[in-house]
């Protein structure tokens, strides 16, 4: 599996989700958002958490238009994986790889603890190692996190069983609790929470692992 | 040549910072404020020529994300 993580000045998780990939396996670059195209033979395009552009304007609105996100965009649309955490969930909103928006949490503070994560669906590469319905320990670390979509979008996500994960007990003000969403041909998972947090047995907890793992054995099959 | 350009979030959108705005005009004990709604104001300054259609395309890629938010352009 050949996987490219994004570089924004401001990112602070790319590092962090690199170390995830690799220990699933992936050969990984890590990708300038000066550059104008993706390494060749990319599978798997991961944009990270943290606060590109000093959240400037809006949280993830100025890295949408860098030039690397042309091609992340370009990767998208012609049935490319893309995984977006955190900012990096912003920023494919701010894109329009998924749809809806991430605004100011409801109660207006920046909440870093580790929360319940149900998984919605196993219907994806990045779910299949867990079972719809498990209930994982995964971080959040965010200040922009509370999911808004119209009750169109919502009523779309939710009818395609494309909600990949929601809170057990929503810490943000997103609607219907949802925490992460994929794309309608499921390649594309945007998530506030950080799977690569909860990697490694140091991290203090490894439930995000399975994520890595099931990337990993689906792009290497192909 | 100058444009203003208002940007709030569109109604039905939950305004958190306007809601803590409103919280904190009462503590302060001003009664009388029902709502309060906060946006943001930007200016540019702009070459002669530039059209109002050049700033809603402005609006629209990039100055407003049209999901949650509403915008108003003014041309001066």
């Amino acid at each position: 599996m050949r996987a490219a993580v994004v570089v924004f000045p401001g990112s602070n998780c790319d590092r962090d989700l690199a170390v995830a990939f690799r220990a699933a396996g992936a050969d990984v670059t890590m990708v300038w958002h000066k550059d104008t195209s993706l390494p060749d033979g990319v599978d798997i395009v991961g944009v990270p958490g943290g606060f590109s552009f000093g959240d400037y304007l809006r949280c993830g609105a100025i890295a949408a238009n860098s030039p690397i996100c042309q091609s992340v965009k370009a990767h998208a649309d012609r049935g490319g994986y893309v995984l977006g955490i955190c900012n990096g969930f912003q920023v494919l909103t701010e894109t329009g790889i998924l749809p809806g928006a991430l605004l100011r949490n409801a109660g207006l503070k920046y909440i870093c603890k580790t929360i319940g994560l149900k998984v919605e669906t196993a219907q994806s590469i990045y779910t299949e190692g867990y079972t719809a319905g498990d209930v994982i320990d995964i971080p959040i670390a965010h200040h922009d996190g509370n999911y808004f979509a119209d009750q169109t979008t919502l009523e779309t996500l939710i009818g395609e069983d494309r909600v990949a994960f929601s809170y057990t007990d929503n810490p943000n003000g997103s609607l219907r609790d949802i925490a992460g969403i994929l794309s309608s041909n499921r390649r594309v998972l945007g998530m506030m929470p950080h799977p690569e947090r909860a990697a490694d047995t140091g991290h203090g907890g490894t439930d995000g692992q399975a994520l890595f793992r099931a990337i990993a054995g689906q792009l290497t099959t192909v | 040549m100058k444009a203003t350009v208002h940007v709030m979030l569109k109604t039905g959108v939950l305004d958190p910072q306007g809601e803590a705005v409103r919280h904190a005009l009462g503590a302060l004990g001003f009664d009388g404020v029902n709502g309060v709604r906060q946006g943001k104001v930007i200016e540019l300054d702009l070459a002669e020529g530039t059209s109002e259609a050049d700033v809603t395309a402005m609006c629209e890629k990039l100055l407003a994300n049209t999901v949650i938010e509403s915008y108003r352009v003014e041309m001066a």
